[in-house]
């Protein structure tokens, strides 16, 4: 992909699925394919343990986008901060939290991140620079400006990546961040995850300009659209606008071309597209098993993929297995943190 | 016959300002348009166009002088064919000179600007120590030297907001920061509150302190789900691990002639949400050792200026760190026969009804709240067990408001106590109107409540 540059009526537009993105190394193709499967395996448990009346509320599932965090994640250095809207298990999972902590609080149980108060939209971890976890769709995208603005602030070179969706690209506060990140040069990376539908909205039925990476010309914020089912691809769209921000450039915009294939959240009726859609894309373009058949063709064996399976399932069947055993918050926990 | 020029105000809650310089001479020739003086508050400058053709009469009021009144005549101008001899004839009917209206629908005596609290029978602050000197301050400087000495205090507090720096603050609280601090820690926002308000609360979390000025809280509604939402709920939804210290200050409650749309007491709003502390100042002191309070406070903290109250002077304790808790009621002013509460501008109304009160026998115990939330009940509930009687102020209005709050607290809190039920004086259940005579009337009155005390005291 070009290099990100002043977005003037030529912003960069290049789509990096017509080239080939740089070959990752064994090391990094086992490593996002480990992180990968943590997170699809991690979701398809949340979803057993929704539909079993373990989980209450909303829960958004990230099946289908995990290329997207796990490569942008993959170009990140200690410091840099996350922060996205409330499809954030993947968010967490990745920036290095644990699943058992997660796993509880999407139970409400003490072990959670947020101590049984938050639930699958909130949870954070200040160790992780993980900052949530929002609900409000957009209300991130300025939160996240101002983690960037606390770098600066700071004369830090960290970055504040903004995870946001097509559906909140549409939100007023999305753009008066945007004007005030270009115009004191934040380093914010704001990543929207195009999953082609804002809950049953089809992105060409509510929006007027559907190549997210222009949504950012008019404060001259650079963007690219980036196939994001393709963790390579991420990675090294990842790694330029990592380092056009810390060259204190300013905001860049990824617009990240991908596809959820659960519903919105668990109750979805699903009548908004067809089963031949979500069928097609995971048949052609599903991310983990891109780098699954990378990898068998570099002869790694099927023994040792079964292997990082195996690991992943421990994992997250010992998640469920503390989620469903640690106990719900102590009663006093009512009245603690309001105020600190 | 000669025209007079007056003395015209720069907004609708200006009451007198300085003559700065007079830009024509005597004599000179003046054609409509022309600037012939520049008048200054302490929060602005303007030059006064002359809106009539002659020649500039006589200059009534030289350059220079300070607090003149609004609608104070400071020039006449000579039509043509007058001449100085004319000067002596009665003035013409009084028009302003410049465009901006008068402050009050009825001009205001010369020396009723910039009114200061009654001092009658005024309790002593108990966190200012015996002896300690006082200096007199107006709330407006008050809250800047606030802010100056914390920002001096701690690297990481930083104000923002529209006009904070350059323009030295729409209502010139932030006048001479930028200056001191320089453009990293005042920082001029586009005009987007929710955008910058959601930037304050994210930089927050990332640990620093910001200062969100909102030009007044009418703009704030802009911003209402990121204070809400994001500042007041996330350490709670963290469990603890994540909150933010945050201030979010500036102008609350009725203006003057501004309308419904830039003229409303939020009190009760803020003081609803869990998470937030609410603060409203009404004295200079309290102003300046809450605001200080709050900047080092580490939840996210609303705090409730007023327009009408910034170019209030009061006195100041001269300390080097003057911090009151957040959460203490102040009594003003003691009294045994009825317990009067009110907050930020409402005390205007509440102590002038104490003076009106005490004419009659009636001595009031008046209490400023300072703070909303958490509120001080224990100062209420032990003021009322001692006078059996309880008159609220606010400009706000009744339903759901603060006064209705207070009421419910006094009656789970001190119902035995109460000889008459706890009546309310607020702002009338209308949108603020424009007109002079209708706003007034919206608005509480000192009358209003000097009824309501009388009312509760069977008088």
């Amino acid at each position: 992909m070009a290099a990100p540059k002043k977005a003037a009526a030529s912003a960069p537009q290049d789509k990096t699925n017509g080239g080939s993105p740089p070959e990752f190394t064994r090391e990094q193709e086992l490593k996002a394919l480990r992180d990968m499967l943590l997170i699809r395996r991690f979701e398809e448990k949340a979803g057993q343990l929704y539909g079993m009346g373990a989980i209450g509320g909303f829960c958004h599932l990230y099946i289908g986008q995990e290329a997207v965090v796990v490569g942008m994640q993959m170009a990140l250095k200690d410091g840099d901060q996350v922060i996205t809207g409330y499809r954030d298990h993947g968010h967490m999972l990745a920036t290095g939290m644990e699943a058992n902590g997660v796993m509880a609080e999407l139970t409400g149980r003490r072990g959670g991140y947020s101590k049984g108060k938050g639930g699958s939209m909130h949870m954070f971890s200040v160790e992780k620079k993980f900052y949530g976890g929002h609900g409000i769709v957009g209300a991130q995208v300025s939160l996240g400006a101002g983690l960037a603005f606390a770098n600066h602030y700071r004369g830090n070179d960290n970055v504040a990546v903004t995870y946001f969706g097509d559906g909140a690209a549409n939100q007023g506060q999305v753009y008066e961040s945007f004007n005030m990140a270009e115009l004191w040069k934040l380093p914010v990376i704001f990543v929207i995850e195009n999953n082609r539908y804002a809950m049953g909205t089809a992105v060409s039925r509510a929006s007027a300009q559907q190549d997210f990476s222009k949504r950012g010309l008019s404060f001259n914020i650079p963007g690219h659209q980036v196939d994001g089912m393709d963790v390579r691809a991420v990675k090294a769209a990842a790694d330029e606008a990592v380092a056009w921000c810390r060259a204190g450039k300013g905001p860049v915009i990824l617009e990240m071309q991908t596809y959820r294939y659960r519903g919105h959240s668990m109750s979805d009726p699903a009548k908004y597209r067809t089963r031949e859609e979500v069928e097609k894309v995971r048949h052609d373009q599903d991310p983990i098993e891109q780098v699954r058949n990378r990898l068998l063709a570099a002869k790694v064996s099927e023994q040792d993929l079964k292997a990082i399976d195996a690991e992943v399932r421990d994992i997250v069947n010992a998640s469920a297995d503390f989620a469903q055993h640690d106990p719900e918050p102590d009663a006093a926990e009512l009245w603690t943190d309001v105020y600190r | 016959m000669p025209i007079q020029v007056l003395m015209p105000a720069l907004s609708p809650t200006m009451e007198k300002g300085n003559l700065a310089k007079w830009l024509k001479k005597e004599g000179e020739t003046i054609k409509s348009g022309d600037v012939i003086a520049e008048i200054e508050t302490d929060k602005a400058t303007m030059e006064v166009e002359a809106t009539d053709e002659g020649t500039l009469g006589k200059i009534l009021i030289p350059e220079g002088t300070a607090d003149v009144a609004v609608n104070t005549p400071i020039a006449t101008i000579l039509a043509d064919g007058e001449s100085a001899a004319d000067l002596a004839k009665a003035p013409a009917p009084a028009k302003p000179a410049a465009e901006a209206p008068p402050a009050k629908a009825e001009a205001p005596a010369p020396k009723s600007a910039a009114p200061s609290a009654p001092q009658a029978v005024a309790e002593p602050d108990p966190e200012v120590p015996a002896g300690t000197e006082m200096v007199k301050q107006t709330v407006r400087d008050a809250l800047r030297d606030a802010m100056a000495e914390e920002m001096r205090r701690d690297a990481d507090v930083f104000v923002m907001g529209e006009e904070v720096a350059e323009y030295q603050g729409a209502y010139k609280v932030t006048q001479g920061l930028l200056q001191e601090f320089g453009a990293k820690r005042v920082i001029d926002t586009p005009i987007t509150e929710h955008g910058f308000a959601g930037i304050g609360v994210g930089a927050a979390m990332a640990g620093l302190k910001p200062i969100v000025e909102f030009m007044t809280f009418n703009f704030a509604m802009q911003a209402m789900d990121q204070i809400i939402n994001s500042a007041a709920k996330t350490l709670y939804m963290s469990g603890g691990q994540m909150g933010c210290s945050i201030v979010f200050r500036g102008p609350n409650g009725a203006a003057a002639r501004v309308a419904a749309q830039h003229s409303q007491d939020y009190s009760s709003w803020y003081s609803h949400i869990p998470g937030l502390k609410v603060i409203a100042p009404y004295s200079a002191a309290d102003a300046k050792g809450l605001l200080k309070a709050a900047i080092r406070d580490p939840n996210p903290v609303i705090f409730l200026e007023n327009e009408v109250l910034y170019g209030h002077t009061g006195e100041v304790p001269k300390l080097d760190d003057y911090v009151i808790p957040i959460g203490k009621a102040r009594i003003v002013r003691s009294g045994s026969h009825v317990t009067i509460i009110s907050w930020s501008n409402g005390m205007t109304y509440a102590l002038k009804a104490a003076d009106e009160l005490a004419k009659d026998g009636i001595e009031a115990e008046v209490i400023d709240l300072r703070t909303l939330r958490p509120m001080d009940t224990e100062t209420i509930i032990n003021s009322v067990k001692k006078t059996g009687r309880a008159v609220t102020v606010e400009e706000g209005w009744a339903q759901s408001g603060v006064g209705a709050e207070i009421a419910a607290r006094i009656m789970e809190h001190a119902f035995d106590y109460l000889d008459a039920p706890v009546t309310r004086v607020s702002g009338k259940d209308v949108p603020m109107p424009y007109a002079a005579n209708l706003e007034k009337l919206a608005l509480p009155s000192a009358a209003e409540v000097v009824e309501a005390a009388k009312a509760v005291c069977y008088r």
